[in-house]
C-alpha cells in the first residue's frame, strides 16, 4: 500500500516540521476508532465475559438481585438433564439437513443461473434474495398461510391432504423455510467463483467435445472446492447458533421439545416465561457453550481460510 | 462464465420451477391481504378493505399501528446512521493510519465478523438492564448497530483501500486536518460503499425480530416486527388482516430492495446470516 502510515498526525509531514510527537501522532487514530471500540467492548467483549460469568451463578427470576456463585453446577445440571440428549440430536439434525439443502440448492442455483443469458440469471438471483430480505416475521407468516388446512392452505390444496403442515411435518417445514433463506448465501458466493473461472477453460473443454454436464462435473465443480468448503464452514457455525425461524414457526414444539435446538433452549430457559421461573444461569451456561464454540471456530476460520479472498473484496494488501 | 448451453431455455424453465415456491409465497401475501377470502391462491370472495382496518383502529389491546410504524422508522434509520458514521470512521483509521495494534484490530474485526453474535443475547439482556436501557428503543438501536459493526467496518475498509492516496496526500500537505479530510474528501469518494452499507443496514434493522422481541416489552416501544408477531399466535386468526399487516410491513422492503439491488448483491455475498 502506498505511503501507509508515512503521514501521522495533523499534517506535520511536508510542512518542514520534525516528525510529530507520539501523542500528536496517535490522537487521530484514537478518535476515529473510539466509537467503534466502545460499542464493540460493550456489546461483544463484555457479553462474552458476562455470559460465562452468569453461567456460574444461580441467577433466576427469584435471585435476580442477589445471584449466588455456584461454580460449575449449571454445567453439571446440563450433563444430568435427560432432555439435553434429545436437544443435541435435534440440533445435529437441524444443522446437517439445513446445511445440505443450503449448499446443494445454492450450488444448483449458481450453476443454473450462470448457464442462461446474464440478464435472466441476475433476475433469478434477485428473486432468491427476497426470502432473506423479507422481515423474518413476514416470511414466517407466509409459511403459516401456505401450510394451513384445506381449503385455505396451498400445500393442502395441492397435495389433497388437508393438514396443518407445520404441526404435521415440523422438521420438513423448518428445514425448507431455513433453506430457502440460506441457499442464497451459497448461490452468491458460488456465482462469483464461477464467474472468476477463466473463459479459456470453457473454450478448451468445448473444443475437447465435452458436454455441458461434463464441463460442470470436470471443470467447474473441482474449482469450486474451496468456496463450497467455506460456505459449509460458515453456515455450520451460524446455523448452530440460529433459532429465529424455529422460534417463530414451531416455538420448539409441537409437543415436548420436538424441534427444540440448543440455541433455542438456551434462549427459552433464560428469556421466556414459559417455565415460570426463568433460569437465567442455566440458560447462560448453554449459551456459554455456543459462545466458546463460536470464538474457537471463528479464530480457526481466520487461520484456515483466506478470508480476504472469500468473504469480501478489499483490493489492497493489508500489509 | 460458462458458455451458453445449446438448450439454455430448458435451464430457464428449471429455474422457473425451482423459484415457484417463492413466487407462490409472495402471491399468497398479496392476494390474502387484498381479498376477503382466499383458497390456496384463488380469491373466492371480493376484495375487502376491512383487512386494512388495523390502520385506523387499535386491534385487541394493541397500540394503534402508527406507533410501531414510527418506532420501526426511527429504529431502522438511526441504526443505519450510527452504522454509517461509526463504521466509516473505524474503517478509515484502519485503512489509512498507522498505529500500534492495527493488525490485531483488523484481525479482531474479522473474527467478530464470523462470530455468531446472536449467542450473546442472554448477556446483552442483562447488560441493558444494568445500563438502564432495557425496554427502550435507544438500547435496541445501540445493540443492533453494534452487532453489525464488524461487517460494516470490513466493507467500508475495502472501499477506503480502493481510493487513491494522491488527493488526500495533497490535502494533508496543504495543511488540512485529518478530520476535515475524512469528512470533506474521503467520505464523498466512498459514496457507493455508504449506499451499500446504508441499504443493507436499513433492510436488516427494518426486519429485525429477535432483538426488539427480547429487549422491548412495552407497547409504546414495539416495532412492526413485534406488532405483527403478536397476531401470529392467536387462536382465531384473521389471516386476511394479518396478511394485510404483513404486506404493509413488507412494502418498504420490496421498494428499497428494487432501488438498492445493485449495491446489495455484493454485501449479501459477504455473509451476514446463515
Amino acid at each position: 500500500m502506498i505511503g501507509r502510515g508515512s503521514i501521522g498526525g495533523g499534517g506535520g509531514f511536508g510542512r518542514g516540521r520534525d516528525s510529530p510527537s507520539p501523542s500528536e501522532r496517535y490522537a487521530a487514530p484514537v478518535v476515529f476508532l473510539l466509537p467503534a471500540t466502545i460499542l464493540i467492548v460493550l456489546f461483544f467483549m463484555l457479553p462474552v465475559v458476562t455470559t460465562i460469568g452468569l453461567s456460574m451463578t444461580d441467577i433466576s427470576t427469584l435471585t435476580f438481585r442477589q445471584p449466588k456463585w455456584v461454580g460449575l453446577e449449571n454445567y453439571r445440571d446440563l450433563l444430568g438433564d435427560p432432555s439435553v440428549g434429545r436437544i443435541m440430536v435435534n440440533t445435529a439434525r437441524y444443522v446437517v439437513f439445513t446445511l445440505l439443502f443450503n449448499v446443494g440448492m445454492g450450488l444448483m442455483l449458481a450453476l443454473l443461473s450462470t448457464s442462461i443469458p446474464a440478464r435472466y440469471g441476475n433476475q433469478f438471483r434477485a428473486v432468491w434474495l427476497l426470502p432473506r430480505i423479507l422481515p423474518a416475521v413476514v416470511y414466517v407468516l407466509i409459511w403459516q398461510g401456505l401450510t394451513r388446512e384445506a381449503p385455505f392452505g396451498l400445500v393442502s390444496d395441492v397435495t389433497g391432504i388437508s393438514r396443518n403442515w407445520i404441526t404435521a411435518a415440523p422438521w420438513s417445514t423448518i428445514i425448507l423455510a431455513n433453506g430457502l433463506v440460506g441457499a442464497s448465501f451459497g448461490m452468491l458466493i458460488f456465482t462469483s467463483a464461477i464467474r472468476a473461472i477463466p473463459q479459456e477453460l470453457f473454450y478448451a473443454s468445448a473444443v475437447d467435445g465435452a458436454t455441458t454436464l461434463q464441463t460442470m462435473r470436470r471443470v467447474v465443480l473441482p474449482l469450486l472446492r474451496w468456496p463450497i468448503l467455506f460456505v459449509t464452514a460458515y453456515q455450520t457455525l451460524s446455523l448452530l447458533t440460529s433459532f429465529e425461524y424455529i422460534l417463530l414457526l414451531t416455538g420448539g414444539g409441537p409437543g415436548f421439545y420436538t424441534t427444540t435446538v440448543w440455541a433455542l433452549h438456551a434462549y427459552n430457559l433464560a428469556l421466556s416465561n414459559y417455565f415460570g421461573n426463568v433460569q437465567f444461569g442455566l440458560g447462560a451456561a448453554m449459551a456459554a457453550v455456543l459462545v466458546v464454540i463460536g470464538i474457537v471456530v471463528s479464530l480457526l476460520y481466520l487461520r484456515v481460510f483466506n478470508f480476504r479472498a472469500l468473504v469480501s473484496e478489499p483490493k489492497v494488501e493489508v500489509n | 462464465m460458462p458458455l451458453l448451453p445449446p438448450r439454455w431455455r430448458l435451464v430457464l424453465l428449471l429455474l422457473l420451477l425451482l423459484s415457484l415456491p417463492i413466487a407462490a409465497g409472495l402471491a399468497w401475501l398479496l392476494l390474502t391481504g387484498a381479498f376477503d377470502r382466499v383458497h390456496g391462491l384463488l380469491p373466492v370472495k371480493p376484495p375487502d378493505l376491512r383487512n386494512w382496518r388495523f390502520l385506523w383502529e387499535a386491534i385487541g389491546g394493541r397500540p394503534p399501528a402508527i406507533v410501531p410504524l414510527v418506532n420501526s422508522l426511527i429504529f431502522a434509520s438511526v441504526v443505519a446512521a450510527v452504522e454509517l458514521v461509526v463504521c466509516s470512521m473505524a474503517a478509515y483509521a484502519i485503512s489509512r493510519m498507522s498505529f500500534p495494534g492495527r493488525r490485531i484490530y483488523l484481525g479482531l474485526v474479522l473474527v467478530l465478523h464470523a462470530f455468531p453474535a446472536v449467542s450473546l443475547i442472554i448477556a446483552i439482556f442483562y447488560i441493558l438492564r444494568l445500563l438502564g436501557l432495557f425496554d427502550t428503543l435507544a438500547g435496541v438501536i445501540l445493540v443492533k448497530a453494534s452487532l453489525e459493526l464488524p461487517l460494516g467496518i470490513w466493507l467500508m475498509k475495502g472501499f477506503f483501500d480502493n481510493l487513491s492516496w494522491d488527493m488526500e496526500m495533497a490535502a494533508l500537505v496543504d495543511g488540512m486536518s485529518r478530520y476535515r479530510l475524512f469528512w470533506k474528501i474521503a467520505m464523498p469518494l466512498v459514496r457507493p460503499g455508504l449506499l451499500a452499507l446504508g441499504t443493507f443496514a436499513l433492510l436488516s434493522a427494518w426486519g429485525e425480530f429477535i432483538l426488539p422481541f427480547t429487549l422491548i416489552v412495552s407497547g409504546r416501544s414495539w416495532t412492526m416486527a413485534i406488532y405483527l408477531q403478536t397476531f401470529l399466535g392467536e387462536a382465531f386468526t384473521d389471516f386476511g388482516m394479518i396478511a394485510a399487516v404483513g404486506l404493509f410491513y413488507a412494502m418498504p422492503v420490496v421498494a428499497l430492495f428494487l432501488l438498492g439491488q445493485r449495491y446489495l448483491l455484493n454485501i449479501y455475498g459477504g455473509g451476514v446470516k446463515g
